[in-house]
């Protein structure tokens, strides 16, 4: 990849103004029959923005960004690109790039036609002739599938394949990049190159607004300046990586992005919580009055093993070793605390008693209930 | 392993006579469905071909009759109505049966797939009902003549075709479209939703999605389809006689006439043979075709044959 890379600035540098960008969902519902699949989703996706859309299974995220590409229809509201109401156009007028799971190459088209394929498709409307293999020639380089292009995709890998996806629906010069979990067909290795690719590509095409469907957290958390969480057709929470991973404003984000413990407090006055009679000193949150039931979220990596500023006393249930990392599960009072504790020398007796602590910085207070999937 | 010049050391006998043994009880199996061949089907043919070159009965071999029947005009005729005929019904089905498919495969509505089903059920009806019911509908006294008199008081209707060649190709071209349809549903079952999606999504409208992704994955189909029609329709009889059309005479009803109502077998054998040769040659051409299409479809590796792994 490192002549792509060389290559990539330059013909970043001397590429024409890509097409409107940005995305707006605004209260966008979309049903089959009496299903909702979609509800009263609204978000925005800033021009050159990279929002993940992350969430399980059946949440929704898909039907978003086909309501985006223009392959479902909203019951309700509205699809804007770069500040165009879009809702009643064709897939084909809405001048965006789509990369799938299953990569949906063209197999009869070597991959230079593959690439070619959207600039004919708009020949007359956008490329000449000339600048069809000039762009074909630049997104291939880009994609360092240059040597690539004489091949058909069955004579391709998984990753290569994936690569030539990304290609095809650059080419086009869209504003708006839809990426339907792109990496999900790839094993893990290949997985982490091209997380790694990607992030170059949008540091090369900074004014793409791209739009990521995943379910797989480290993606979400590694390529997107926010991440919007979506579960049961709904949007849940919104926010940097940062901010959902170590503020998460509901249990089902703080279970969902990252591993975290999730213990039911009472809140108490002053940036206290009281759990199963010990008081704990944590960082309040709004809507936890002192005497209401709230969530104490801490992830499991910030727990600490011996006495500290919050001190938990519990029995050893399991011990797993993780390489680097030796993951400790105790019950405290009748509920699971996990801890991820730098590799033991010593790993502690199934059944032993066990003292874990952590910072009141990092024991974030939810209000019981925030968030959680039946609060319709 | 055998260090050169040293003999390799002999197969133990056991072995040996265990791997001829197995050659022996293969053979013995094959010799059955070999045989039944030979006797159903092979040993009749060669009948009709030596007949063919009989010119008296146990005189020798000539190929007299051939320069006799080749004379004939109603040969010339027949011979000519039935590739012209198999060629449009051929084509007519290709295009019937692709548009179909499409719309089934490709454009949702409620009942496709009970259509598509119902397919599967056509494939087995008969092909003179077709033509009976095609009877009823553009015949003299059918529905269609019918309504019209009734809505203009005239005598009779203006639909007269069906004892044309044209009634013979629209018979045939409803009879024969499902066997077209039925390879295709198949192929464009394959076809990714995501390749369509991703194309449309490219700027491609339909009728381009339809040109440069739905036909080159359909050509092999249309191929099988279209060469199984083209035989079936070379050989078509039901049908010619069903329609009544006594003017359409093609080889199969020519092969009828000559040996049952004229009682020349001789002359049927002839035809019967032309016939033969006819659909085995178009036969071969479609497997030289399909080979070059397999040919041409089957990538060039640049050097490296085998599948790159990144």
């Amino acid at each position: 990849m490192s002549a792509a890379t060389t290559t990539a600035g330059t013909a970043a540098g001397g590429r024409a103004p890509a097409a409107p960008s940005g995305i707006r969902f605004d209260n966008v519902s979309v049903a089959y029959g009496e299903n909702v699949v979609l509800d009263s989703f609204d978000l925005t996706v800033e021009p050159g923005e990279v929002m993940a859309l992350l969430g399980p299974s059946g949440s929704g995220k898909t039907t978003a960004l086909r309501a985006v590409a223009g392959f479902v229809r909203p019951c309700a509201g509205r699809v804007l690109i770069g500040g165009r109401d879009v809702t009643g156009l064709p897939p084909h007028r809405r001048g965006i790039g789509m990369v799938v799971q299953q990569y949906a190459l063209f197999p009869h088209l070597r991959v230079e036609d593959n690439v070619a394929f959207g600039l004919k498709a708009r020949r007359g409307r956008t490329a000449s002739r000339a600048e069809t293999a000039a762009r074909v020639a630049e997104a291939l380089e880009m994609t360092g599938m240059a040597a690539y292009a004489r091949r058909h995709p069955r004579e391709l890998s998984g990753g290569q394949q994936q690569r030539v996806a990304i290609a095809r629906a650059l080419a086009i010069r869209p504003g708006v990049l839809l990426l339907d979990e792109p990496l999900s067909a790839l094993d893990t290795r290949l997985r982490s190159g091209m997380l790694a690719e990607l992030a170059r590509l949008h540091r090369d095409l900074p004014d793409v607004s791209v739009l990521y469907v995943t379910h797989d957290q480290v993606e979400a958390l590694t390529l997107a300046d926010r991440i919007a969480v979506m579960d049961r057709a709904r949007l849940r929470d919104c926010g940097t990586p940062q901010d959902l991973y170590r503020r998460p404003r509901t249990e089902f984000t703080a279970s969902f992005v990252g591993n975290a413990n999730l213990l039911p407090v009472t809140a108490g006055p002053d940036g206290t919580a009281d759990f199963a009679g010990t008081r704990l000193t944590v960082t309040p949150a709004e809507g936890a009055a002192p005497g209401a039931s709230a969530t104490l979220c801490v992830r499991p990596h910030l727990v600490g093993l011996g006495d500290g500023p919050n001190t938990l006393h519990g029995r050893v249930t399991e011990v797993q070793w993780r390489g680097a990392t030796h993951r400790v599960y105790a019950d405290v009072a009748g509920h699971r605390v996990m801890a991820d504790l730098r590799e033991l020398r010593t790993t502690p007796e199934h059944g032993s008693d066990i003292t874990l602590h952590f910072a009141a910085e990092d024991a974030v207070l939810l209000p019981a209930g925030a968030g959680s999937t039946d609060d319709e | 392993m055998s260090r050169p010049g040293t003999p390799a050391p002999p197969r133990p006998t056991r072995e040996r006579y265990r791997g001829e043994r197995r050659k022996v009880s293969s053979a013995l199996w094959a010799l059955p469905p070999l045989l039944a061949l030979g006797l159903v089907f092979l040993y009749p043919l060669v009948l009709v071909v030596r007949q063919s070159f009989t010119q008296d009965e146990g005189g020798p071999l000539s190929t007299a009759p051939y320069a006799q029947v080749f004379a004939e005009a109603s040969f010339t005729d027949a011979f000519g109505n039935t590739v012209l005929i198999a060629l449009g019904a051929t084509a007519g089905c290709l295009l019937l049966g692709f548009a179909l498919a499409l719309v089934i495969a490709f454009v949702p509505f409620p009942g496709s797939r009970a259509i598509g089903r119902f397919i599967d059920v056509f494939l087995a009806f008969p092909s003179f009902l077709i033509t009976l019911a095609l009877l009823f509908v553009y015949g003299t006294a059918g529905l269609a003549n019918g309504l019209w008199a009734d809505a203009t008081g005239a005598a009779g209707g203006p639909f007269d075709f069906l004892r044309t060649p044209w009634g013979v190709l629209l018979a045939e071209i409803t009879y024969f479209t499902p066997f077209v349809m039925r390879p295709l549903l198949a192929a464009f079952s394959q076809v990714e939703t995501g390749q369509l999606e991703a194309a449309a999504s490219l700027g491609a409208r339909p009728a381009r999605i339809v040109r440069k992704v739905i036909w080159p994955e359909a050509l092999p189909s249309l191929a099988a389809g279209g060469a199984l029609v083209l035989v079936l329709t070379l050989n078509e009889f039901g049908i010619v006689l069903f329609t009544g059309a006594k003017d359409v005479v093609t080889l199969p009803v020519l092969i009828y006439t000559k040996a049952i109502l004229d009682g020349d077998y001789t002359g049927a054998c002839v035809v019967a043979v032309v016939n033969i040769a006819l659909s085995l040659a178009l036969y071969a051409l479609y497997r030289a075709v399909a080979a070059r299409a397999g040919g041409a479809r089957t990538p060039s590796t640049g050097g490296d044959g085998h599948r790159a792994r990144a």
